[in-house]
């Protein structure tokens, strides 16, 4: 038995950031799964919280104010960069799960060829798109006033 | 409706979103940068762009729009984890009894907010 060759962790840090053979598609759909569960939660709260409009102004203003703090503040942006990662990354599975940006269908002929690296692309467009939203919408939440 | 056609009605709202909410959040969160739907200028959740908005004839329908497909979409997913879980076919009756009444309840409470809001804001100019 103990001729089983010990394998070193090869892949290291990058294993563990590209998740081995999966690559990074399958962080994608864990980040998918928590910002849709996340905008759900805030979403719930959010129809109790507009709801309150119904009071008049001055309870507006008071329900405003009770959200008007640091840690909220905080809150709303992280649902903001949530909402451009979920909604970029949904349109991405959208095309993907109706058969578009998958590359053409072709015989498997060994070494087979992954259509992973057809949809690769599309996924650092999506990452691009959605950092260059959450800055714009940064820059607004916490610069300007 | 079968299983296949209610998921493709989770994508079609998903799509539907994309435009209820970039709007959304363009209003929201880039007013200071973009100023768009903010008709009393300044910050989007100051009362007077509240109210501004809510005299539009075309508020309410689209607030009760946006409400209905997120709904949809949101617990339509929140529906699907739970099932992932693998839980008993009784059990996933019960969820789906569950969702569908939070669904319906919520949507009724945000409709109607949405309409009376407006109603208000019409009649009176603004809510004090
Ligand atoms: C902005 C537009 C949106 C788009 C394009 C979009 C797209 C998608 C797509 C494609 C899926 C995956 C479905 C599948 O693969 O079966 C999904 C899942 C989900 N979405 Fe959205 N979505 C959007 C907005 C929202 C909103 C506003 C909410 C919350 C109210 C939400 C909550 C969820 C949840 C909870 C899931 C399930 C996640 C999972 O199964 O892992 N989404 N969305």
């Amino acid at each position: 038995m103990n001729d089983i060759k010990q394998q070193g962790n090869r892949l290291g840090i990058i294993g563990w950031l590209t998740g081995g053979r999966w690559g990074f598609e399958r962080y994608m759909y864990s980040l998918h799964r928590i910002t849709g569960l996340g905008i759900l939660s805030y979403f719930l709260l959010h129809i109790f919280v507009t709801s309150s409009r119904l009071f008049g102004a001055r309870t507006w203003e008071l329900v405003m104010g009770a959200v008007a703090n640091p840690v909220f503040k905080l809150g709303e942006f992280a649902v903001f960069a949530a909402f451009a990662f979920h909604m970029l990354n949904g349109l991405r599975l959208i095309l993907i799960e109706f058969g578009f940006a998958v590359g053409k269908a072709e015989e498997p002929v060994y070494p087979y060829r992954s259509s992973v690296n057809t949809q690769r692309p599309l996924s650092v467009i999506v990452i691009i798109l959605a950092a260059v939203i959450v800055c714009v919408g940064g820059y607004r939440f916490f610069f300007m006033h | 409706m079968n299983g296949l056609s209610k998921w493709t009605w989770h994508m079609m709202a998903g799509l539907g979103l994309v435009a209820f909410l970039s709007i959304h959040m363009i209003t929201m969160h880039l007013d200071l940068i973009l100023g768009w739907f903010n008709p009393a200028g300044g910050e989007s959740l100051d009362w007077a762009n509240v109210t501004a908005r809510g005299k539009q004839a075309i508020m309410p329908f689209f607030y009760v729009a946006f409400l209905g497909l997120a709904l949809y979409h949101g617990l339509y997913g929140l529906r699907t984890i739970i099932f992932e879980l693998g839980i008993p076919k009784r059990m996933a009756r019960l969820t789906t009894i569950l969702i569908l009444i939070a669904g319906i309840g919520l949507f009724g409470l945000g409709s109607f907010a949405a309409f009376h809001f407006a109603s208000v804001a019409a009649s009176t100019g603004a809510i004090q």
